[in-house]
C-alpha cells in the first residue's frame, strides 16, 4: 500500500546540504505494524513526514494506494492526509481551546462532513476509548495518558488508512505508554497500516516489522515471530 | 469545510484571546464610531445652515443697489460715487414679470425708539405689507402693515417681540403711540419671537410702510427687495426678469445685483458637505489605523498559533482553508467593531442633540455606509498577510516547534 522508491530528502544548512533521507527503498502493506527505530539525528521522523505528506522527497517517488502522491499539490495533498493518513504525536497537539470531544471532532469539520454524522461519530469515538465522561474537558484538565486517547481518537476519526505516531509514549510514564500502544494496535486488526517511530527497545520490539535507521538509510529488518 | 463550521472556529479561537479580541473590537468601533459622529455633526451644521437660509422665504430672488464684480467693490465706489439707487418704482416695476409672485421692498435704518419714558435704539425695517409672507414671519397680536398703496406714509408700526417687551411689559401696546425719530407711530401689531436667523435678529426691530422709513431716514433708495417667484420653477426666470425690468429702467446700465437664494444656499451646501467628507476622512484615519492594529495582532496570533496551524494542516486542512480561517477571524472582528462603533456613534448623535436641541445631528447614510465599508476593508485588507504567512508555514516546523 505504501510504496518508496529510492526515495531521498536533503536540507540546505547554511550553504551546505545535508542528507537526511538517502535512497530509502520500503513496502509496506494494509495491516503491518512497522516500527522505525534508530539513533537521533538518522532520519527516523523525516521518513514519517514524508510517508504522512507533511514534507516533500528530494528525489525519488511514493506511491500510496497505487496512485503517485509525490507531485500533487498543496491541496491535492491535504485531501490525502484528509482521507488516508492519521498523526499522533509525542506531545499531543490538541488544542488548548477546544474540548477533548471538539479535538476528535476536529478532522471531520475540515473534511466538512455533516453535523449529525460527526455528532454520532465523535459519540461513538469517546465511547471507545473511553472519554465519554471527559468529552467536555479541555486539554488541561485531562491527564497525559487521557490526552493521547483523544489524541488517537482524533487520529482515526476518519478512518485512516494510515496511522503515524512519533514517539506516542515519549512524554508517558510506562503504564499508560503500554495502555497507548495497545489503542493503536488495536487498529492493525482492522487493517490499518501503523507505522511508530521511537528510539525504545521495548515500544519498538512490539512492532511486526522492526526497521532499524543509521544516518539516514534503512540498515536492517528484523521480523518478530508471532 | 462549511461556512458556519469555519465562522463557529474562527469565533471560537477570537473567544480563546479575550483580552486581544476586545481590544482590537473597541480599536474598531472608535473608528467607526467617529466616523458616524464626525460627519454626523458636519451634516447637522449642514442642515442647520440650510433650514435658517429656508426660514428666510422661499423661492426668493434678492435684487441689491450697485453692481458686485469679482471683488466685491465696484471702481466707481473707490472714486466714492453711490451706484445708482434703486426706488419703489423699481420694485413696484418688478411685479409686471409674470415669474414673480410677490415683492417687498427693505430699506433699513436705526433710530431712536421712545414710549413715555423709556427709550432705545432699534433697527427700522421700511417695508410693505407682503413682507410677512415673502420672510415667513408670524404676528404674536394685531395686525401686519396695511397694504395698499406703497407710497402713503401712514404713521404706522409694528413691533418685535423683544422691543414690546421692553417698553410696554405687561400694558397693552397695540393702539398706543411710539415715537421714532421724530414722527410718532401708532402700533399696530406685534411680532411673534423668532429669534435670531442668520445674523438678524428680528425680535428686536420695528417695522414700518417703507415710505415712513424713506421720510423717517430723509431717503428714497431701497436697501433691498425682496422677490418671490411663483414657484421653484420660475425662480431663474423672475431673475432674469428682474435683470431686464432694472437694466431698461436704469437707461441700459447694469448697476444692480440679482443673485437667488437658491445660488446661495447650494453654494453654503457645497462649503459644508466638503467639510463633512473632510472631518469624516480625518475620522477614516483613524479607522486604517485600527485596521494597522488588526494586521499586528493578527500577525502576533499567528506566531502564538504556529502550532496549532501545523496540526490543522496535518489533519488535513489546505492552506486556502487556513487562510480563510484567519481571514473568518478578521472579517468577524471588524463586523463586530462595526456594530458597536454604529451603536456608539448613535448613542454619541444623541448626547450631541440633547446638548445642542437646534443641530440637527445626524449621520448620513452615505456616511455609515462608508464606515462599516472601511472597517470590513481595512479588517479584511490588513488580514491578508498574516493570513497568507499561516498558510505558507511549513508544518513540520511548525510542529516542531516547541
Amino acid at each position: 500500500m505504501i510504496r518508496l522508491d529510492k526515495v531521498s530528502r536533503s536540507f540546505m544548512v547554511g550553504d551546505q546540504e545535508v542528507a537526511a533521507l538517502r535512497g530509502i527503498d520500503l513496502n509496506i502493506a494494509a495491516g503491518d505494524y512497522v516500527s522505525i527505530m534508530g539513533p537521533s539525528g538518522s532520519g527516523k521522523s523525516t521518513l514519517l513526514n514524508l510517508i504522512g505528506l507533511l514534507d516533500r522527497p528530494s528525489s525519488g517517488t511514493y506511491k500510496l494506494d497505487g496512485g503517485n502522491v509525490t507531485d500533487l499539490n498543496d491541496e491535492q495533498q491535504a485531501r490525502v492526509r484528509s482521507e488516508k493518513i492519521g498523526f499522533v504525536f509525542q506531545a499531543f497537539h490538541l488544542v488548548p481551546r477546544l474540548t477533548a470531544a471538539m479535538n476528535i471532532e476536529l478532522p471531520l469539520i475540515l473534511a466538512g462532513i455533516s453535523v449529525a454524522e460527526r455528532k454520532a461519530r465523535v459519540a461513538q469515538l469517546l465511547e471507545n476509548y473511553g472519554l465519554t465522561d471527559r468529552a467536555d474537558h479541555r486539554p488541561d484538565q485531562l491527564s497525559g495518558g487521557q490526552r493521547q486517547r483523544v489524541a488517537i481518537a482524533r487520529a482515526t476519526s476518519m478512518h485512516p488508512a494510515v496511522l503515524l505516531a512519533d514517539e506516542p509514549t515519549g512524554n508517558l510514564d510506562q503504564t499508560t505508554g503500554k495502555e497507548v500502544m495497545n489503542l493503536l494496535e488495536q487498529m492493525v486488526a482492522q487493517q490499518v497500516a501503523l507505522i511508530v517511530v521511537t528510539h525504545d527497545p521495548v515500544i519498538g520490539g512490539r512492532a511486526t516489522r522492526q526497521l532499524h535507521m543509521v544516518d539516514g538509510q534503512i540498515t536492517g529488518e528484523t521480523g518478530r515471530t508471532i | 469545510m462549511k461556512l458556519i463550521d469555519v465562522i463557529q472556529f474562527a469565533s471560537g479561537s477570537l473567544r480563546g484571546s479575550r483580552a486581544r479580541t476586545l481590544l482590537m473590537i473597541l480599536a474598531m468601533s472608535i473608528g467607526v464610531a467617529s466616523v458616524v459622529v464626525l460627519t454626523g455633526l458636519g451634516e447637522g451644521a449642514r442642515r442647520y445652515v440650510i433650514n435658517q437660509f429656508s426660514s428666510l422665504g422661499t423661492n426668493l430672488v434678492i435684487v441689491l443697489p450697485g453692481r458686485t464684480e469679482t471683488a466685491g467693490i465696484g471702481p466707481g465706489m473707490l472714486l466714492g460715487q453711490i451706484p445708482r439707487e434703486l426706488s419703489l418704482d423699481d420694485a413696484q416695476a418688478l411685479l409686471r414679470s409674470r415669474a414673480v409672485g410677490r415683492i417687498a421692498p427693505l430699506t433699513l435704518g436705526s433710530s431712536q425708539i421712545s414710549q413715555g419714558a423709556l427709550n432705545r435704539e432699534v433697527v427700522v425695517l421700511g417695508s410693505t405689507a407682503d413682507l410677512l409672507e415673502v420672510r415667513h414671519m408670524s404676528l404674536a397680536q394685531g395686525q401686519f402693515l396695511p397694504s395698499g398703496n406703497v407710497h402713503s406714509s401712514e404713521s404706522v408700526c409694528v413691533l418685535g417681540a423683544k422691543i414690546r417687551r421692553e417698553l410696554f411689559g405687561q400694558e397693552q401696546a397695540i393702539g398706543a403711540w411710539v415715537r421714532l425719530g421724530d414722527r410718532r407711530f401708532r402700533v399696530v401689531g406685534v411680532m411673534a419671537s423668532q429669534g435670531e436667523s442668520m445674523g438678524f435678529n428680528t425680535d428686536e426691530i420695528v417695522i414700518v410702510p417703507v415710505a415712513s422709513a424713506h421720510m423717517l431716514f430723509n431717503t428714497s433708495g431701497l436697501f433691498r427687495i425682496l422677490v418671490e417667484a411663483k414657484s421653484r420653477d420660475t425662480i431663474e426666470q423672475a431673475k432674469r426678469d428682474a435683470e431686464e425690468i432694472l437694466l431698461r429702467r436704469h437707461n441700459g446700465e447694469r448697476d444692480v445685483t440679482v443673485i437667488t437664494q437658491d445660488a446661495v444656499l447650494a453654494t453654503f451646501d457645497r462649503i459644508l458637505r466638503a467639510l463633512t467628507l473632510a472631518v469624516g476622512g480625518i475620522a477614516a484615519i483613524s479607522l486604517a489605523v485600527a485596521g494597522i492594529l488588526i494586521m499586528n495582532v493578527m500577525l502576533i496570533a499567528v506566531s502564538q498559533r504556529v502550532k496549532e496551524i501545523g496540526l490543522l494542516k496535518a489533519l488535513g486542512a489546505p492552506a486556502a482553508q487556513i487562510r480563510n480561517l484567519f481571514f473568518a477571524e478578521a472579517i468577524l472582528l471588524s463586523s463586530i467593531g462595526s456594530v458597536v462603533g454604529l451603536l456608539l456613534g448613535q448613542a454619541g448623535v444623541q448626547v450631541i442633540a440633547q446638548i445642542y436641541p437646534s443641530l440637527p445631528v445626524s449621520a448620513p447614510w452615505w456616511a455609515v455606509l462608508a464606515a462599516i465599508g472601511t472597517s470590513l476593508g481595512t479588517g479584511i485588507l490588513f488580514s491578508v498577510w498574516p493570513a497568507r504567512r499561516a498558510a505558507r508555514l511549513d508544518p513540520v516546523m511548525a510542529l516542531a516547534r516547541s
